[in-house]
């Protein structure tokens, strides 16, 4: 079964210049156990795919078509709030960037872990000890003693942590993990990497995980979807993406990676030209405006290519591998 | 090396008060830090949220007074100055901050921002449109953008326009906190590749504060490592990263996730325990987490050792290609 499939989504804010297209034909799924990775970067539509999830969209922004189907019989777009107040938490978890925005700064670890089950029929004690079964699972210390803990007392490594061990705590369907590394350094980045690996095996989960780190993608995510200007424009499993990329936005992102750069340079690749304005979308490929392959078919909108075993890409030369300049 | 330091920072400390009501007591964020940068050259500061980079930066550039120690900017001591003697002191030495869109007033004109600092320091006989239009140009981005306001720019813009405002007086050295923080990597390079250019061309010197390392290996001559508000390891960025020589810069460049999702990795793990502040470890502070620990390492607190400008506090520094006790072990069964 897949745990979310979206399909062809498109998502719009009202602004006093005239609709911004935020989304648009959004397509892809998470299937049941996997991680699933989204690349792309600031203003892609990150932010916006996972409001529009969590029906959490602003005022302003509206779904103007196309369907978030979840575990097979939720259609979150229309879903009323009611029904999506019970899915969230419980069934769909999320992890940010910053832990302190999830945890509340006067309230000890233990009571905030106790409130979050306040939908479980389990007595006082229990709850208490699924919650030291968690601090466990995250690997704090002394878990127990945590409960009596404010946040501050943690680390921002530990903080991280028991924001993952409350998210999984009502051990939901999917967990949406918003660049849960960014703060932390490469050891700290590592061990929560790999803790979540582990915790999603051990929980069956699925995992939506945002981030810009490419590295991070490539050791974590079983598959990835990357994301430009509000477009899906290649998605397929961790290697298809990472070593034989059909999109040109893909390839010219991986090169960029300074850390694919093994020579020391002072000069770091880059992707000439800019985003286009989205209240004003191209009619064609999205990307045309800074594509070395772009002919003239481009000024009409690609097709998802299917290139086999589920690689799918947004370009009309998608059968034809992309040259990249640097190998891993 | 031939070094001509336009910045010199001497066994700095910085302390925060904490608690209260007849329990007070205070940490220390920066704990003892010595460091020289040399006019042209780009200075990295890495480590984790929290091991003191910003409240380092901030003292450097006196928006944070330090508890100790003395910071020589320019053949002047910096750290003793007031507001109004710092003042002259900012246009040399400038600051770009974390969260470029944070840092614009949202209800400023992009022209108005870069100049900004001209009105600040009372600069006057200048065209402050024709500075506008030179430091946007500087920066590549088009002279259109002064009329445009900072929720108009995308992040890589607001980030140009925070390196305008940087070098609007003609500084000597820049202090870059977290100038990638958040950019995708295409535009990461652009920022980065900007900086480099500017600092090529004014012959800037730069300090930079970041935690991503192939960022630092790439733009940083040297780099300094910050753990609980100390530097463990400072030196040459190639030779550090070659041959780290404190154990947690090993196991922070052993952790650094590459994009191959086939790399086999050979890790030297850590456990995920950061002590606090409150409670610094006795001896090596870092030892409750070192792989290579040794009971000396509990007691005796390491002293800073300088050879061939390669500074670390470890009682036993690694040699290079060195893995944990643990690791050899595995690898010998």
């Amino acid at each position: 079964m897949t745990t979310l499939r979206i399909d062809n989504l498109n998502v719009s804010f009202s602004t006093e210049a005239g609709p911004l297209h935020a989304l648009k034909n959004v397509s892809f799924d998470v299937p049941e156990n996997r991680i699933v990775g989204i690349v792309g970067e600031s203003g892609c539509g990150k932010s916006t795919l996972i409001n529009a999830i969590l029906g959490l969209l602003a005022d302003n922004g509206s779904v103007d078509g196309g369907s978030i189907l979840f575990e097979g019989q939720d259609e979150l777009t229309t879903l009323p709030p009611s029904r999506m107040r019970d899915l969230r938490g419980p069934r769909i978890a999320t992890v940010f960037q910053d832990p302190m925005g999830a945890l509340n700064p006067v309230i000890s670890v233990g009571k905030q872990m106790l409130n979050i089950q306040y939908r479980s029929s389990l007595s006082k004690e229990e709850k208490l000890n699924r919650a030291v079964e968690m601090l466990e699972l995250v690997r704090i210390p002394d878990a127990r003693a945590a409960l009596a803990r404010y946040p501050h007392q943690f680390s921002g490594g530990m903080k991280q942590r028991i924001a993952i061990a409350m998210a999984l705590m009502m051990e939901p369907a999917l967990l949406i993990a918003d660049e849960p590394t960014t703060a932390l350094d490469a050891t700290l980045e590592v061990t929560t990497i790999e803790l979540l690996k582990d915790l999603q095996q051990k929980i069956g989960c699925s995992v939506m995980f945002i981030s810009h780190h490419l590295g991070v993608i490539a050791e974590l995510c079983d598959d990835v979807v990357v994301m430009y200007a509000g477009e899906v424009v290649e998605r397929g499993t961790v290697r298809q993406i990472f070593q034989d990329p059909r999109h040109p936005y893909t390839a010219r992102l991986l090169e960029c990676d300074p850390a694919r750069q093994s020579e020391r340079t002072r000069h770091l690749p880059t992707i000439p030209g800019e985003i286009p304005d989205l209240r004003a979308r191209p009619a064609g490929c999205i990307f045309a405006n800074r594509c070395d392959r772009v002919s003239d078919t481009c000024s009409a909108p690609p097709p998802d290519k299917d290139i086999g075993n589920g690689h799918i890409a947004r370009c009309f030369v998608a059968d034809i591998p992309v040259e990249t300049g640097v190998t891993a | 090396m031939s070094s001509d330091p336009i910045l010199k920072v001497e066994d700095v400390q910085v302390s925060f008060p904490v608690g209260g009501l007849g329990r007070k007591s205070a940490i220390l964020g920066v704990a003892g830090v010595n460091f020289e940068v040399n006019r042209g050259e780009t200075f990295a500061l890495v480590g984790e949220s929290g091991s003191g980079k910003t409240t380092l930066a901030r003292a450097v550039n006196g928006l944070q007074e330090i508890s100790a120690g003395t910071i020589t900017f320019e053949d002047q001591r910096i750290d003793e100055l007031d507001r109004k003697a710092m003042k002259p002191v900012r246009k040399r030495m400038s600051m770009m901050f974390q969260d470029p869109v944070g840092s614009l007033s949202p209800r400023m004109t992009v022209g108005d921002l870069v100049t900004e600092p001209f009105r600040i320091h009372g600069i006057e006989g200048r065209n402050l449109r024709d500075e506008a239009e030179r430091l946007l140009t500087l920066v590549g981005l088009p002279t259109s953008f002064a009329s445009r306001f900072p929720h108009q720019l995308s992040g890589g813009q607001a980030r140009r326009v925070g390196v305008a405002r940087a070098i609007a007086l003609d500084p000597a050295l820049i202090i870059a906190d977290e100038p990638t923080a958040g950019l995708d990597v295409s535009v990461q390079g652009e920022v980065l590749n900007l900086l480099n250019d500017l600092r090529e061309r004014l012959g800037l010197a730069m300090v930079i504060i970041t935690h991503n390392l192939h960022v630092v290996h790439h733009v940083a001559d040297r780099t300094a490592v910050m753990y609980l508000g100390r530097f463990v390891e400072a030196g040459d960025t190639e030779e550090v990263f070659s041959a780290p020589q404190h154990p947690y810069t090993a196991a922070l460049l052993s952790a650094n996730p590459e994009p191959d999702p086939d790399k086999t990795h050979d890790r030297i793990t850590l456990p995920a325990e950061v002590p606090s502040l409150l409670a610094r470890p006795a001896g090596c502070e870092f030892h409750t987490r070192c792989p290579w620990t040794q009971s000396r390492c509990s007691v005796d607190a390491p002293e800073r050792q300088v050879i061939d400008g390669r500074a670390v506090a470890c009682h036993f520094p690694l040699e290079p290609g060195a893995r944990p006790p643990e690791m050899e072990e595995k690898a010998a069964s």
